[in-house]
């Protein structure tokens, strides 16, 4: 076949993955493009959290994989995780709890922006769209668990990253505030053009997205959902 | 050709190019421990058996041995050496296990698990003469209650120090003991999730030790073996606190063993080996035959296990545990009160309870003395537990990179030195070191040290570095951040806490260092222990006190800081307190 | 046996003098130039806190006049420097060793003479050997029966005696015999430290003096064993009817002279040993003993030695060592170390032998509460041969350490 290059997509192809020589996932194809949500469900230990792993270059060398990763036409395979601007939220927000509000921000903050006031100018904005200014120099532990998430996605966005990985980042928030993290979430990574793959236990999640949704642990080509846009498409080799 | 699937890759696979630095480290880590180690071993053993060419022993035979074996005293010390150690250990894993089982989750245990600390950094020297000051028969004791209780306006003519059977020196070993295995069981216990397993046999029915016993003890022990090992070990081959609590005629095994090896009479080096071999084979026997009482008790408890009784004890038996533990601590918290009352006595007479008068003096006749040994103890404590933790920090660091699973066997090779006993291959060691023109400098007392760092510093910093969420280094390298800046500004102030602790145990450990510091640096380097052992065989009491009360506080001033530093570096961080 | 030994001190003295008379003062300037930025690691039994003081002013002084700095490693027996140098002679390192200077007298010095161990002969270049008392104290020419041969440097005169708290005991025994009869009726109030303590060694020579029916053959070597065992059956035999009234039922024994001195102000026991009769003043003193402690010498005699500094053969510094050595016989190190307030250790200078000035550093002494005047202390009894010791610390070690 030929290769879908396809500018800012993020694009998975056969790619299989191994646990002590047990299959465990794949051979997978899938194309995100910019600014689509593409949800993953699948029961505990199908490699939802791996696969997001392998595309981040963090994964346990314990497990063994195959095929090939592209984002924006690039290989990542050859990139170690910190070069490969792969942006991604996990179940718990992870702020460091030695560091302020503000300096958690600025931890995200790419080396080429350079100067302490341009770098301080990007937290101040950062802090205003997830709607917490002045919140800088708190303590995260003071922080509510709302506007801990925010923080957290703004330090991921802060980083500049060329696609966005959600490891169940709502699964902990209670409904309401679930709900409007999610709509942030995904207004924010739409409006800055990421593909994004989404990792999820919950319908209610993959509803929202209105997109895409791959069930792991079955014949990925068989499950897609019907309404699949043409763009993300599960195709066979 | 776009069909072709990608050979198997790891993602990750740049990242070893730049961590190669780090690769080497446990490599060099384990080269730098146990090389010495093996050298002197087999630097022991030869001489053991006649060979050491430069004193004239040219060919192997069984001389030494005979000679050993006719030793006057031979059997007195050596069932010395077993009764005292076999006995410290059995009391001090007894009365761990106990209260653990008994007063789980007490205010006891609370207490008890807040003074860990300063009763571990207490150096056993200082332990062993506080406590030697204090039930002697003209002792602290004695003296609060005489002669108005007890009548005694002489002290009693009893060897309550110094004893034949060397009870004394099993009271002393158990009191160091006990700390040590309570803090190796409470971290096992954090690995296990005791308290669910504990919930859960209680819904079944059973009583609180009952359930401890069955539920928590069975999953922790696997993880305190090696340390109840090394307990075994050096309690059974220790020699400062030997020379002090023990009986000198004769002595345990290890002091006759140090002693021989430092005879002018040069022949007795040969005796001397074979000593220090006949020790190993002791510890090695006394491990085995502990081992074998393990499997046993696992046979018998499978069964006892099964038979499901549930054990409701009355409320005697926590009280009776938690009054003796309260004993043993009481003892040595009493032992370093003695130390610091002695230390500025001018005269103390039998049976007076406190100095009748006082004075300054032991303490600014002691300046010179006290900055020169102070500053070495420093120096080398702090170097030794500065270079552990850079080796420490790399092989774990090296571990989570490359996603490696240390084997248990690694984990013996990590015990080794504390289960080897110091006298069985310092001598061998000094003769190479001695050879290469090595010893008596600072690279090798630090190095010496190091051996018996190491462990600790592992021992102490392993789990929590482990334990540390893996997701935040993924979370800062996916924010782009390269790994060394991961580790520099995300793990390590996240570690500070254990980090400063591991410190502080290494340092601890180091302070406490008799024997490698006299071998290694060819009796040159004074330290507060040497002094206080050197002085402690017949010096004057008062000055004996001012070094080992020095001792112990330099260890304590090191665990204080270790717990404010970071306490008041995140002060205004309320997920980096600990929870307690 | 006398004749001989006093024809030996003569000889000795004589080619010790004319060799004195050579030593150069230029030599002394270019040991002076040398040793000067060198640290003089000194091995020195450090089980007394007055004495490490003492050391410890040598150490200030010796710096402000010379530019040596004075390192003490404190040893629990001196044997242990004894070993350290023959453990590096074996290992091939004849120059660079680890020690500088050794205190030491007795069986260690005749071990390290025996091997070829020692640097020099050294004593005659040191300019203040020449204020030495060498005719009035032979033991410091003879140490133990053994010539020095200028291979050590006297440092200081020790006399064995007894200590005991007056206000206890009131008519002291006045011999070995005697103290056996007061131990059984005290029980449990005396003791001594456990040979090879060199305290304890020298109760066990004095007592064998005391008891031998010919003390003269002590002062060879032991000829053969037949011999050693019937010259000290008697001494075997006292300790045996002494032992079991001893402290502890003589079961233990403290580890030192110094250990048992705390005994005595304890009031485990009622008599210590001590080899300075200015030592108990000097205790007092200090707060380590009772003001009612007094001194007892036995009126037939107690032992005497001299005890010395000796420099190793492959010492790094020995000019530091030798400028060390020869302040250690200065008047004002020697009037310093004799006073009770310090240590209260003799001299071995000749007190004629100086000026006026430097007389006057010692009758300015302080007179201690115990001190006995200098014609109380009794006569001096000879050391015997090294070998004696040697297999009467093995024997004992044989029969009492099981």
């Amino acid at each position: 076949m030929t290769w879908p290059r396809l500018a800012g997509a993020l694009e998975l192809h056969q790619i299989g993955l191994e646990l002590n020589g047990r299959p465990l996932l794949g051979p997978l194809d899938l194309a995100v493009a910019p600014g689509e949500i593409v949800t993953l469900m699948g029961p505990s230990g199908s490699g939802k959290s791996s696969l997001l792993a392998l595309i981040c270059g963090t994964l346990d060398p314990a497990f063994r994989s195959s095929g090939e990763i592209r984002l924006d036409g690039s290989d990542l395979a050859a990139l170690p995780p910190e070069r490969r601007r792969v942006g991604i939220l996990f179940q718990d927000d992870l702020l460091f709890p030695h560091l302020s509000v503000a300096e958690n921000l600025a931890f995200g903050v790419p080396p080429w922006v350079r100067g302490r006031k341009a770098r301080r100018q990007k937290v101040r904005e950062a802090l205003a769209k997830a709607d917490l200014a002045g919140f800088g120099d708190r303590d995260p532990a003071t922080l509510s668990g709302g506007q801990r998430a925010r923080v957290a996605l703004m330090r991921t966005l802060l980083a500049e990253p060329r696609a966005l990985l959600l490891d169940e980042p709502f699964s902990k928030l209670d409904v309401a505030l679930r709900a409007r993290f999610r709509r942030f979430v995904f207004d924010h990574a739409r409006a800055e053009g990421l593909p994004t793959l989404l990792v999820t236990h919950d319908p209610a999640d993959a509803e929202a997205t209105g997109g895409t949704v791959l069930r792991l642990g079955e014949d990925p080509a068989a499950e897609a959902a019907p309404a699949a846009p043409a763009l993300s498409k599960a195709t066979g080799g | 050709m776009a069909d072709a699937l990608q050979p198997l890759t790891l993602p990750g696979a740049a990242a070893p190019v730049r961590g190669r630095w780090l690769r080497a480290i446990p490599v060099a880590t384990l080269l730098l421990f146990l090389g010495p180690i093996a050298a002197g071993l087999i630097g022991t053993w030869l001489p053991a058996f006649g060979y050491l060419p430069a004193l004239g022993g040219e060919s192997f035979g069984l001389g030494p041995w005979v000679e050993l074996a006719a030793y006057p005293g031979l059997g007195s010390s050596l069932r010395l050496t077993l009764v005292s150690g076999l006995l410290a250990s059995l009391a001090s894993f007894a009365l761990a296990v106990s209260f653990l089982a008994t007063c789980y989750k007490t205010r006891a245990f609370f207490l008890l698990r807040r003074l860990l600390a300063p009763l571990l950094s207490m150096p056993h020297v200082a332990l062993a003469i506080g406590l030697a000051f204090l039930i002697a028969p003209s002792g602290w004791l004695a003296r609060l209650i005489s002669p108005g209780l007890t009548g005694w306006e002489r002290p009693l003519d009893l060897a309550i120090v110094q004893d034949p059977h060397g009870l004394a020196l099993a009271l002393g070993l158990a009191l160091k003991e006990l700390p040590f295995l309570l803090l190796m069981m409470l971290g096992a216990i954090g690995q296990t999730r005791a308290d669910q397993r504990l919930a859960v046999a209680r819904t079944l029915g059973y009583g609180p030790v009952m359930a401890w016993i069955k539920t928590v003890l069975p999953a922790i022990y696997p993880q305190i073996r090696l340390p109840v090992y090394a307990v075994i070990a050096y309690s059974l081959s220790v020699v400062d606190m030997a020379m002090i609590l023990a009986p000198a005629t004769p002595p345990p095994l290890a002091v006759l063993v140090f002693r021989w090896f430092h005879d002018p009479e040069l022949s007795l080096r040969f005796l001397g080996a074979a000593g220090a071999t006949l020790q190993l084979v002791l510890v090695a026997a006394a491990i085995g035959i502990w081992h074998l009482g393990e499997r046993l008790a696992v046979r018998l408890g499978r069964r006892w296990l099964f038979a499901g009784g549930r054990g409701h004890s009355g409320p005697w038996l926590p009280r009776g545990v938690a009054a003796l533990v309260s004993l043993c601590v009481g003892l040595s918290i009493a032992g370093m009160l003695g130390l610091a009352v002695w230390s500025f006595a001018r005269r103390w007479r039998y049976p007076e309870a406190l100095p009748s008068e006082w004075s300054l003096d032991n303490w600014l006749r002691q300046s010179d003395g006290l900055l020169w040994a102070g500053g070495t103890t420093l120096l080398v404590g702090l170097a030794a537990a500065g270079i552990a933790l850079v080796l420490v920090l790399g092989c774990l660091e090296n571990e989570k990179r490359h996603g490696l699973h240390p084997t248990g066997r690694i984990l013996w090779l990590l015990y080794l030195p504390l289960l080897v006993p110091q006298v069985a291959f310092l001598f061998g060691a000094q003769v190479i070191a001695v050879r290469f023109g090595f010893d008596g400098g600072w690279a090798a007392v630090v190095w010496s040290h190091l051996l018996f760092v190491l462990p600790y510093v592992f021992l102490a910093l392993a789990e929590p570095f482990r334990a540390l969420d893996e997701r935040y280094t993924r979370s800062a390298l996916c924010l782009g951040a390269r790994p060394g800046r991961v580790f520099w500004t995300v793990k390590l102030p996240m570690l500070l806490r254990p980090l400063l602790f591991a410190l502080a145990v290494g340092f601890a450990v180091s302070v406490a260092q008799y024997l490698p510091t006299l071998f290694a640096g060819a009796g040159r380097f004074v330290t507060l222990t040497t002094e206080a052992v050197s002085l402690s065989t017949g010096g004057d009491r008062r000055v004996i006190a001012v070094y080992a009360f020095l001792q112990a506080l330099l260890p304590l001033v090191a665990f204080s800081l270790a717990l404010l530093i970071p306490a008041w570096l995140f002060r205004h961080r309320r997920d980096m307190k600990v929870i307690e | 046996m006398a004749r001989l030994t006093a024809a030996f001190i003569t000889l000795a003295l004589l080619t010790f003098q004319t060799a004195a008379a050579a030593a150069q003062a230029d030599d002394w300037d270019a040991v002076l130039e040398k040793a000067r930025g060198q640290t003089v690691f000194w091995n020195a039994w450090g089980g007394d806190e007055r004495i490490n003081a003492y050391i410890a002013w040598v150490g200030t002084r010796i710096a402000e006049d010379h530019g040596v700095t004075l390192r003490h490693v404190k040893l629990t027996d001196t044997a242990e420097a004894v070993s350290r140098v023959l453990a590096e002679k074996t290992a091939g390192r004849d120059s660079g060793g680890t020690i500088d200077l050794i205190w030491i007298n007795g069986e260690n010095f005749a071990a390290m003479k025996d091997q070829d161990l020692l640097y020099g002969p050294f004593v005659e270049r040191l300019p203040n050997q020449a204020l030495v008392d060498f005719e009035g104290k032979p033991t410091t020419l003879i140490d133990f029966t053994v010539p020095t041969e200028g291979l050590e440097a006297p440092w200081g005169m020790a006399k064995f005696n007894f200590i005991y708290d007056s206000a206890r005991i009131q008519a002291p025994p006045q011999n070995a015999a005697a103290l056996a009869v007061w131990s059984a009726i005290n029980r449990g109030r005396f003791t001594y430290p456990a040979p090879p303590d060199f305290l304890g060694s020298t109760f066990l020579k004095q007592a064998l003096i005391e008891l031998a029916e010919d003390p003269a053959v002590l002062q060879a070597a032991v000829p053969d064993e037949a011999t050693f065992r019937s010259v000290t059956t008697p001494l075997w035999r006292y300790l045996e009817t002494l032992h079991p009234f001893m402290w502890r039922d003589g079961e233990s024994f403290p580890a030192s002279g110094p250990a048992q001195r705390q005994l005595l102000n304890d009031g485990e026991i009622d008599i210590a040993l001590s080899f300075h009769p200015s030592e108990a003043s000097s205790l007092i003193a200090d707060g380590q003993l009772p003001e009612t402690a007094r001194v007892l010498v036995f009126p037939q005699g107690t032992i005497g030695n001299t005890h010395f500094v000796a420099i190793p053969y492959n010492a790094s510094n020995a000019e530091g060592a030798m400028v060390v050595a020869n302040f250690l016989l200065s008047p004002e190190a020697q009037a310093r170390k004799q006073s009770s307030e310090v240590w209260g250790d003799d001299t071995v200078l000749d007190l004629d032998k100086l000026t006026p000035e430097q007389r006057r550093l010692f009758e300015a002494l302080p007179k201690g509460p115990a001190t006995l005047a200098p014609d109380a202390l009794g006569p001096v009894l000879p050391e015997p041969h090294p070998s004696w010791m040697t297999k009467i610390e093995a024997e004992w070690l044989t029969r009492y350490s099981r």
